[in-house]
Formats: C-alpha cells, sequence, structure tokens
C-alpha cells in the first residue's frame, strides 16, 4: 500500500473541495481498500466521507426515492419502501456479496466499484484499465467471466455490481455534487461507459465528483419484478449472467418491460430494441426467443465465456416466462 | 522410562476394558473457547520486542534466471532494512516429510510467483510497499506450462503395474467402460496464510511458525540454514488449517531466519492471501483414463488406471491417483501407469488425502457409467466386487466394513427411491438426482513419542510435539489419557505443537490421532504398570475410574500411590510387520441428493449421507467434524474448486477467496454422518484408523452421480461448472 494522506470531510462541500486529481474518495471501503493494499490503485489522498449525512432514504416530492450515496445495501435492501415499491432492487442487493461485505458497502460505492478481471487485480499483468497501453491481459487469457457485449479490443471487463443493474432497469438518476459545488443529475444510462479505447475511465464523472444520492422515479404500478442471477456457487459469487426485469402486462399482451443485464457488458447493459421487441406482444416463447435474438445480436466470446451467450438467451427466457406466467413450449 | 511398541501384530482391545468411559464420548475441545474468543494466539500474532516484518517477493516470470535485484529502487523508502535474496532461499516448500531442505536458491526462477527475495521494513505495510515496488531483472527462458504438452514427462517405476491382459479382458467382455476423467488443480487456501516469526538467541533459532510435522519441520528448517537441528525450536500450538499446505517448511520461514539473523532483531514474515496461492502447495491436475470390464454378473474382469499429472523439475512427489484404486475393487486383469509432466507450475504436493481425493473422483464415477451398462444398481455392483485377498499382492485386508457402509447408508438415505433412469424428477425448475460412491483412504501408521505425566493431585499431562491443525489433537489425546488413567477428561492437559517435547508424527496422511495416541496409549500403559505394582496388582487387574485404582480386593485413591511424587512416562510406537501383512484402510459410502437448473446448468447440494467405518472412534463429534468437513471438499471439488492458469505464461490466475470457489454455507446442505462400529486389530493398539482424510475421498464422486441422475449430463471434467452442464441440457 502506497502511503496516501487521509482526510476526513464533515460537509460535501469540504469533501469535494480536498478531493482533486490523485484523490479518492472513501466510503466502505470493500473495494477500494482491497485495490489500494495490491497497488492497483494507488490514491496520494483518501477523502473520508462516511461523516457527511447522506444516509437517509426519503420519498421525493414526486413519489420516487431519494437513496444518499452512504446508504449501506444491508439498509437499502431491508427498507420497507424499496421492498414493496421496487423488489428488484432489492433483491439484486441482497444477491450481491456477503452479509458482512453489504454492512459496508454503501450505495455510492457499489456502483464506482471496479471490474473483478483477474488481470486488472495482478499487478504483474498488461491491463489497459489499471496501466493505459499495456494491453490486454485477459483477451487470449482465461477469460471466463468476461463480456460478450459491448466490449472492445483494448478491454473485455464488466461491470460486477448487482445493485447498479436492478437501478438500470429502474431508470434510476444519480446526483453529483462537483468540485465547483454545482449539483447535478445523470440517469444511471450514462453514468458507466463502454470501454472503447480509454477502458481507465469508467464513467463519465469527473475527479472529485461526489455522488450524493441515487433518485428513484415513482415506483410503476402492477408490475412483475425479479432479480435472477446466475452464478458459480450459491452466494458470495459476482453474476456469471444477472437479469432485472420489470414487467407490466396489459391484458394478455406485454404492456411494458425494462430488462437490464449483469455480467455481460462493461456496464449495466440495456436494450432498447429488446424491450421494443417484446411490447406490445402477447408472450410466447417464439417471442422471447427473439427478443433473445435481438439482445444476443453482436455478442461475441472470448473462449472462456462462450457460454455465456447460450446462458444470457436462457436466463432471459427463464425471467420472461415467469413475469408473463407462460408455460414453456411442449 | 519408555514402553515401547512395534506394530508386528495385531494388538489386544485394551481399550474395550477400561473403566472411565469417556473415550469415544462427543467431548468439546478443551482449546475451543479459545479459538473462538481470538484469545488462542496463531503464528503471527505474537507481537515480540523490536520486531521488523518482511514481505516476500514474487518473480514476475515462470522460468529463468533473477540476473539484477535493484536495492537501491527501494532501499531508501521509508522504514525499509533490508533487501535479502539468499541462496538458502528455498524455492519451494518442502514435502511432506521430506526431513532436509527442498531445491534451493533464489536466482533461478521456476515458476511465477516464486519468492526471490524478501524485503524488510519497521511495519508490514512498509515491507510490502517496498517489495511491490522492488525492481528486479529477469533472463527469460521458455517455459513449459501446460502439462498436456511438457517437453519432458516421466514415468516412475513404482506408479506403474501391468497384470495379465487388460486389452484382451476389455474386448472379451459384455460390458465395459473406457472414459476418461479429467480433475484441475486445486489449492488447500486454509484460513490462516502462512507466517513464521524468526527470533534468534545466539546460535538458537526459535521459529513461531504454522507447521504440521514439528519433527520434520525442524530438520528441515536446520539444513535449509546450514545449523544444527539442536539449535532450531519450533513452535506451532495453534494452526488455522493446513491440509497439507504446512507439511514441509515453507519459504517464509527460511527467509524470516536469514533476515532475523543478518538484522539481530526477531523477523516475521506473513503471506498474502495471493502469495499463498502461488507459493504453497497445489495439488496436481490430473488426466485419468479409467478402463473397467464386467462379465454378466457384474463382476470386473479388468481395471486400468492411467492418469498424467504433473510437478517441478526436481521434486520427487507425484499425486498417488490411484492409491485406493490398488486395493478396492477386485479384476484379474489391471493395468495402472502414470506420467509426471514437468511443468514451470507451482510445486505440487500433499493437499487432503493425496491420491484418493482425486483418484476416486474419476475411477467412482466411472463405476457408476459401468453399472449403467451393466444395467446394475451402482451399489451392488460395488458389493459384488469387493475382493476377498487384495487383488495385486493378495495379502489379507484388517478390518474392512464397506459393504456394510453401503448397506447403512443405502437405507438411511432413501437409495430405494431413486430411479435408475436419469431425469426422472422434476420440482419447477429444478431436476433432482441421486448418487453415491464408495470412500475409502489408505491407513497409515507414523513412528510416534509421547510422554505422559501423573500427579498426586489427581491431574495428567501429555505431551508431544504432535499438532493440532483444526482437526482436535488436544481433545482426543486428553480424552485418551483420561480413559487409561481413570481420570475426567478435565483433569487431564495436553500439550503440543513445540520441538522440545517428545517427536510425534505430525499431522498428515489422517495418521496423526492413531500414531500420537498410540504414543500417549503406551506411556499410560506404562504407568497403568508402575500403578498396579504399588497397589500390589497385575496390570491386568487393575481398574481406575474417576482417581481411585482398584485391584483384587485393594482400593486406593491415586494420590495414596503417588506418595513418592508424580509418575513420568514416554510411550514410542514404531509401525511394523503388520502395514505389510494387511491391507489397510478406513472405508465408508457417500450418498449425494442434487437438484439440477434446467435453466442455467447451476446445481445446488440438498442433502449428503455418509457412513463411515475407521476403527475405534475416540471422540465422536471431532471424528464428524472431519468428516463433514471432507465432504465439503467434496462438492467444492465437484462443484466449484479450480485454480485457472493463464495459457500463455502458466501465471495463477484466480489467486484470491473471491475468485477460487470453495463452498460456502449456502452451498452446503445439511450433511449427515454416522459411524458403524469397528476396531482394527492390526492398525494401532488402540484400534482406531485414519479420519481426517476419509470424508473427502469419493464424494465429490457422488454428487457428479447425482447430476447425472438428475438431469442426464455426465461430466467428466470435473468440477462440473454450470457451463459443462448446461452444454448437456436440451434448448429451453
Ligand atoms: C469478495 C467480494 C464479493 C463481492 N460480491 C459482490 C456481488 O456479488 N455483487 C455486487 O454487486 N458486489 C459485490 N461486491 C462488491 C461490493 O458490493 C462493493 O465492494 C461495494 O458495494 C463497494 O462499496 P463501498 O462503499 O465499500 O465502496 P468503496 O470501496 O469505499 O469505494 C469504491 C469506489 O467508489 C468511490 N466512491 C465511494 N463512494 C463515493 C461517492 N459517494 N462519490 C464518489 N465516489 C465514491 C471510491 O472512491 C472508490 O473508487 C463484492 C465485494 C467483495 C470484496
Ligand atoms: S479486460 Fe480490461 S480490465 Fe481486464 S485485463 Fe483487459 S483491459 Fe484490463
Amino acid at each position: 500500500m502506497r502511503p496516501f494522506d487521509y482526510i476526513r470531510a464533515d460537509a460535501p462541500a469540504t469533501a469535494t473541495k480536498e478531493a482533486g486529481a490523485g484523490a479518492r474518495y472513501i466510503a466502505g471501503g470493500t473495494n477500494l481498500l482491497d485495490l489500494m493494499k495490491l497497488e492497483v490503485m494507488t490514491p496520494e489522498r483518501l477523502v473520508d466521507i462516511t461523516r457527511l449525512d447522506l444516509r437517509d432514504v426519503e420519498r421525493t416530492p414526486e413519489g420516487g426515492l431519494k437513496i444518499g450515496a452512504l446508504v449501506t445495501n444491508s439498509d437499502l435492501a431491508a427498507h420497507p419502501d424499496v421492498r414493496r415499491d421496487y423488489p428488484v432492487l432489492s433483491r439484486a442487493l441482497l444477491s450481491g456479496a456477503t452479509g458482512q461485505l453489504r454492512n459496508k458497502a454503501t450505495a455510492g460505492g457499489n456502483l464506482l466499484q471496479r471490474t473483478r478481471c483477474y488481470y486488472f487485480y495482478d499487478p504483474a499483468q498488461p491491463c489497459n484499465k489499471r496501466d493505459p497501453g499495456s494491453g490486454c491481459g485477459a483477451i487470449g487469457g482465461f477469460n471466463r467471466i468476461h463480456a460478450i457485449l459491448g466490449a472492445s479490443e483494448h478491454c473485455i471487463a464488466t461491470h460486477p455490481s448487482d445493485m447498479a443493474v436492478a437501478m438500470r432497469a429502474l431508470d434510476a438518476e444519480i446526483e453529483v455534487e462537483g468540485a465547483d459545488g454545482a449539483g447535478r443529475r445523470i440517469p444511471i444510462a450514462d453514468l458507466h461507459r463502454l470501454p472503447s479505447d480509454t477502458p481507465q475511465d469508467e464513467t463519465t464523472l469527473a475527479p472529485g465528483d461526489l455522488i450524493t444520492a441515487v433518485i428513484l422515479p415513482p415506483p410503476a404500478k402492477n408490475t412483475f419484478q425479479a432479480y435472477r442471477k446466475v452464478r458459480d456457487r450459491a452466494s458470495y459469487a459476482f453474476a456469471l449472467v444477472s437479469v432485472a426485469c420489470v414487467l407490466r402486462m396489459d391484458g394478455d399482451r406485454i404492456g411494458g418491460v425494462a430488462l437490464a443485464f449483469g455480467g455481460l457488458a462493461h456496464k449495466p447493459w440495456r436494450d432498447p430494441e429488446v424491450e421494443a421487441t417484446l411490447t406490445g406482444e402477447s408472450p410466447s416463447d417464439d417471442l422471447f426467443d427473439k427478443a433473445a435474438d435481438t439482445l444476443l445480436r453482436e455478442a461475441q466470446g472470448q473462449g472462456g465465456n462462450d457460454f455465456k451467450i447460450p446462458l444470457a438467451r436462457r436466463t432471459l427466457k427463464a425471467v420472461l416466462r415467469e413475469a408473463t406466467q407462460t408455460e414453456a413450449a411442449a | 522410562m519408555t514402553t515401547y511398541l512395534k506394530m508386528d501384530a495385531p494388538q489386544p482391545r485394551h481399550l474395550d476394558e477400561t473403566a472411565q468411559g469417556v473415550l469415544g464420548a462427543p467431548q468439546d475441545r478443551p482449546e475451543g473457547p479459545l479459538k473462538v474468543s481470538g484469545r488462542a494466539v496463531y503464528a503471527a500474532e505474537h507481537e515480540l520486542d523490536n520486531m521488523a516484518d518482511g514481505f516476500l517477493v514474487r518473480a514476475t516470470i515462470s522460468k529463468g534466471r533473477v540476473v539484477r535485484i535493484d536495492e537501491a529502487s527501494v532501499k531508501a523508502m521509508p522504514g525499509v532494512l533490508a533487501v535479502i535474496s539468499d541462496e538458502r532461499f528455498l524455492r519451494n516448500p518442502a514435502q511432506g516429510g521430506a526431513g532436509a531442505a527442498p531445491v534451493q536458491g533464489a536466482a533461478e526462477v521456476a515458476y511465477f510467483g516464486q519468492p526471490i527475495a524478501v524485503v524488510v521494513a519497521e511495519t508490514f505495510e512498509q515491507a510490502r510497499h517496498a517489495a511491490r515496488s522492488l525492481k528486479v531483472e529477469y533472463a527469460v527462458e521458455e517455459a513449459d506450462v501446460d502439462p498436456e504438452t511438457a517437453s519432458k514427462v516421466d514415468t516412475p517405476d513404482r506408479r506403474q503395474l501391468d497384470q495379465g491382459d487388460i486389452a484382451a479382458a476389455m474386448g472379451d467382455a459384455p460390458h465395459a467402460v473406457d472414459v476418461t476423467y479429467t480433475t484441475p488443480v486445486q489449492s488447500s487456501a486454509p484460513m490462516e496464510p502462512h507466517a513464521s516469526i524468526a527470533e534468534w538467541d545466539g546460535d538458537r533459532l526459535i521459529l513461531r511458525g504454522s507447521y504440521q510435522m514439528l519433527k520434520f519441520n525442524r530438520a528441515e528448517l536446520a539444513d535449509s540454514l546450514g545449523i544444527s537441528a539442536q539449535n532450531v525450536r519450533i513452535l506451532s500450538p495453534y494452526v488455522g488449517g493446513g491440509f497439507g499446505s504446512k507439511l514441509g517448511i515453507a519459504p517464509e520461514a527460511v527467509a524470516a531466519s536469514i533476515a532475523a539473523q543478518e538484522l539481530g532483531r526477531p523477523v516475521r514474515v506473513v503471506m498474502a492471501r495471493q502469495q499463498v496461492f502461488e507459493g504453497t502447495m497445489r495439488r496436481s491436475e490430473t488426466r485419468q483414463r479409467i478402463r473397467l470390464a464386467a462379465d454378466t454378473e457384474g463382476r470386473l474382469t479388468a481395471l486400468g488406471q492411467e492418469d498424467r499429472v504433473s510437478n517441478l523439475v526436481g521434486e520427487s512427489f507425484s499425486e498417488p491417483t490411484a492409491q485406493a484404486t490398488h486395493f478396492l475393487y477386485g479384476g484379474e486383469n489391471r493395468r495402472f501407469k502414470q506420467e509426471v509432466a514437468r511443468v514451470n507450475r507451482t510445486c505440487a504436493g500433499s493437499v487432503r488425502a493425496p491420491g484418493e481425493a482425486v483418484g476416486m473422483l474419476a475411477l467412482e464415477c466411472a463405476m457408476d457409467e459401468l453399472a449403467e451398462a451393466a444395467g446394475l444398481d451402482p451399489i451392488e455392483l460395488r458389493k459384488r466386487n469387493i475382493p476377498d485377498l487384495h487383488p495385486e499382492s493378495g495379502i489379507q485386508y484388517s478390518a474392512r466394513s464397506l459393504a456394510a457402509c453401503l448397506d447403512e447408508g443405502a437405507r438411511r438415505f432413501g437409495w430405494s427411491e431413486r430411479s435408475p433412469e436419469p431425469g426422472q424428477r422434476r420440482e419447477g425448475e429444478w431436476l433432482i438426482g441421486l448418487g453415491m460412491a464408495t470412500a475409502a483412504r489408505a491407513n497409515v501408521l507414523s513412528e510416534a513419542q509421547a510422554r505422559v505425566t501423573l500427579h498426586p493431585d489427581g491431574t495428567a499431562l501429555v505431551e508431544t510435539d504432535m499438532t493440532d491443525i483444526g482437526t482436535g489433537t488436544y481433545a482426543v489425546l486428553r480424552q485418551l489419557v483420561a480413559e487409561m488413567l481413570g481420570l475426567p477428561s478435565e483433569k487431564v492437559e495436553a500439550r503440543l505443537g513445540d520441538t522440545d517435547l517428545p517427536p510425534g508424527p505430525g499431522s498428515g496422511g489422517s495418521w496423526g490421532a492413531s500414531s500420537s495416541g498410540s504414543a500417549a496409549f503406551l506411556a499410560c500403559r506404562g504407568i497403568r504398570q508402575m500403578l498396579a505394582t504399588k497397589l500390589g496388582c497385575t496390570a491386568d487387574e487393575l481398574r481406575l475410574q474417576d482417581g481411585t485404582a482398584t485391584g483384587g480386593n485393594l482400593r486406593a485413591p491415586l494420590a495414596d500411590l503417588l506418595t513418592d511424587g508424580p509418575m513420568v512416562e514416554e510411550g514410542h510406537l514404531v509401525p511394523g510387520t503388520t502395514a505389510k501383512e494387511f491391507s489397510q484402510a478406513s472405508y465408508g459410502a457417500h450418498f449425494a441428493e442434487v437438484a439440477v437448473n434446467a435453466t442455467t446448468g447451476e446445481t445446488r447440494v440438498r442433502r449428503m449421507l455418509g457412513v463411515f467405518a475407521a476403527g475405534r472412534i475416540l471422540n465422536e463429534k471431532t471424528a464428524r467434524s472431519q468428516c463433514q468437513g471432507g465432504m465439503v471438499w467434496g462438492i467444492g471439488a465437484a462443484l466449484t474448486e479450480e485454480i485457472a492458469h493463464d495459457p500463455r505464461d502458466g501465471h495463477i490466475v484466480n489467486r484470491d477467496l473471491a475468485e477460487y470457489h470453495v463452498p460456502v454455507n449456502l452451498d452446503v446442505p445439511q450433511i449427515e454422518v454416522a459411524f458403524l462400529d469397528e476396531r482394527d486389530d492390526a492398525a494401532c493398539p488402540i484400534q482406531s484408523k485414519g479420519i481426517g482424510e476419509l470424508g473427502i475421498s469419493g464424494a465429490g464422486a457422488a454428487v457428479v452421480n447425482a447430476i447425472y441422475n438428475a438431469c442426464g449430463v455426465r461430466v467428466r471434467e470435473y468440477p462440473a461448472t454450470l457451463d459443462k452442464v448446461l452444454a448437456g441440457l436440451p434448448a429451453l
């Protein structure tokens, strides 16, 4: 671990003032500290934000929910409003990590956690994300957990969060306070980036930007919500494939649907064309196959993760069957 | 005085005649409260005055030479005291029981992650940062990283056997299977990382370490440093899991010792989790071709197991894949072959149940395949093939309750409800199946000494350098001495893990409890003889219970017989000819019920049962824990555990517990363990056999057989991760 300065902020404005280039906020520390011990991340200065007053979950005037950036994953999953109105989020949170980690991990930190790519974690390996220009160790290497959608020749990493996938399906917005003290809101769709040729730039945040809250829109009425996570062991493993689904039936047709995917890409993946394929149609296995075809039209395996292509198809179909109560075709 | 026994003949069952009645009882571990409250001090937790911390530097090439270590690149960093690279450094840990230094030298690199230097600083963080910053220049050579394509392959003589004509027998048989299974590299991943603190007092070295076999470790450390073993003391009273990875002295101990001597102050070296994966023993991957042929009655006519494993150049250890196959089932025509590929990968060595843990994964699944081919119930097939005499050497078996375990297991598990046809039970998305496998683990006895002291106040002390690696040695030795001396267990203290004490066998190969227990038993027999003489009866007449001795019509409290002070006796057990005259093993039967998800191929184990017979059970609770732990390892082997290597340079990719998947709570269902009553007179004077590795042997095969029964997909490439199951499932 590189020696670093440590500053404890008492208000968002002091936090953003202290944070500049070379600095990092520390919240639960469950991701950042691991990476610092390995010297994958080497901030010169840590700005501790855990004393900030960002631990509340409140109703917004519009009837949505404002989740403070420091609300722990455990508290958020257990919050009665979340459980009632946004069960997909509660389930996604509970499927992540372990009880101990969820007690420390925060909403803001969870959004900004880094990839679990093995090569990223080992400073002796080439990695464009950790060390731009050094190459990508995972391409041609062991890449079981890597991306099949939206990857580039520079990086095939996935975003590991479950929470963010559910938030993506819920059209959350991220409330940010900039270094200049000005606040703004970013749709979660625009928070994370695809790797392209700068995989080191994972988000659209500027240095010093502080996430202060996540805003959920008012809950959609009469929806089926599910989070299905497929993984290598029953708990305490990242998603190989996950599907967050919010679906509303309109008679015997699909009235509206939001589908977000984890484990497939560098960001929580959502594809409007998949949803368009389904909306207004009456559910059937053929339709679900069409939706899967659309989702996977540009999917590309890397060898070790080829299985994610059929796995994503099967998982999506099973979720849609459940959501629409469609029996499997005989 | 010393009571000595060489195991040249089966022994009488003295322990069936003692009166205290504590042996076998499910007693708690005496050190348990210390451990769960954090008061048991493990190796790295000692805080010595003026102690410095060292951090090992890893090689970042797979093969070649260290040309230059740029000390100056870190010397000026805060707190840095020294950068040490010494020709006495260990390339890799010693193999279990070596008793001498392994390959030494820090310049020649044989695998990615090999320790090549140690950086010592005032604090752990400073040392780690400097170690990570150290600049090293290498001369890189081309490495062999894939066991399948390695250019150098050995065929050790001891692992080749041809009996009869297997090819002809396979051709003639009405039922035959010829299948190839693979098992991956695994890591024992103990919870406590490897750690040593070295402290010199003149030319005497005290090492606080986390080690399993102190008698050997002392010799290995002394040999590595070029000093006399008399000058080395190793303390290892608590070990947070070893599973073979702490059998032999390891690089961190030697680095700490050299650094401590050079700096003239105590030095602690703790391995980071990633270093435990890269630098301690791995279990070799295996590729196993299994051939089985049976006649119309389901009797084996041919049995073959031919495997390829790997290790570093210069290591004599090779995974004894076929160890149990030799004695488990009959069949006249037999063929065993082993190839050892020499690769630039982390050193391969013993990991819990070397041999059986992987060999039975393949054999027991192949038996399942043969049962199906022959239209026989898998249990019936196994029972028909239990040989009367060892099918190769012709020697007799000692106690062997395999058939009884199979029957009892079938009854308890509800085996009769299993449909022999796969894919018949479905609950929603889940396909349910049952599977079973034999458990077998060769039994070994090892030379052991122990000292027992009986005090006039009615307490006793048992002392040996034997270790307790979480297995329950403290509890078992205390119970055994209490039984022999007629005392409540609380009156007996066990002192372990110190090379100043009489040398025990160490913890390895499941021999610990039987070997050190036998030594303690012998010491107690000597004390009983002294007590009988004092009381005025024969040793056979003597009865000891709750601190009172009776014999004939005489009766006295122990204190009255100890007016001259404490009685002290050493017991010394040496293995003898019974090891050659009897085929000795512990046996059992594994049963598993799994649910396979028809959508995703995920497998969840729903229940497991193990029925075991391992001679006399010394403590029902610790024995059960050992078996349960072994079965959890079986789940890991079957479903999740695999060290992944980069295909290009062979480095270990998944080097932490987030990505090396051992089973977690939610992966482990209710596990039922039952023991059958057994005494093995040929095994040792206390009639017990090894238990620590029995629970893993075969367990994973029961799970994979259950997967087949659930969904009809036969995975022959361990572990049965969802992608491999998925590949065989019908489209959705
Ligand atoms: C073994 C293991 C298993 C895990 N399994 C899962 C899993 O299955 N699913 C899953 O989703 N997650 C999993 N996690 C990840 C876990 O969810 C994250 O580590 C956690 O959510 C991060 O939150 P934190 O508050 O600890 O973040 P920190 O570690 O404190 O910070 C993470 C990053 O976010 C930045 N940051 C934090 N807060 C803010 C803020 N308010 N504004 C701006 N920047 C900020 C930090 O500077 C840092 O770069 C696992 C973690 C571990 C260690
Ligand atoms: S996939 Fe991305 S994170 Fe992984 S090695 Fe390649 S560049 Fe680095």
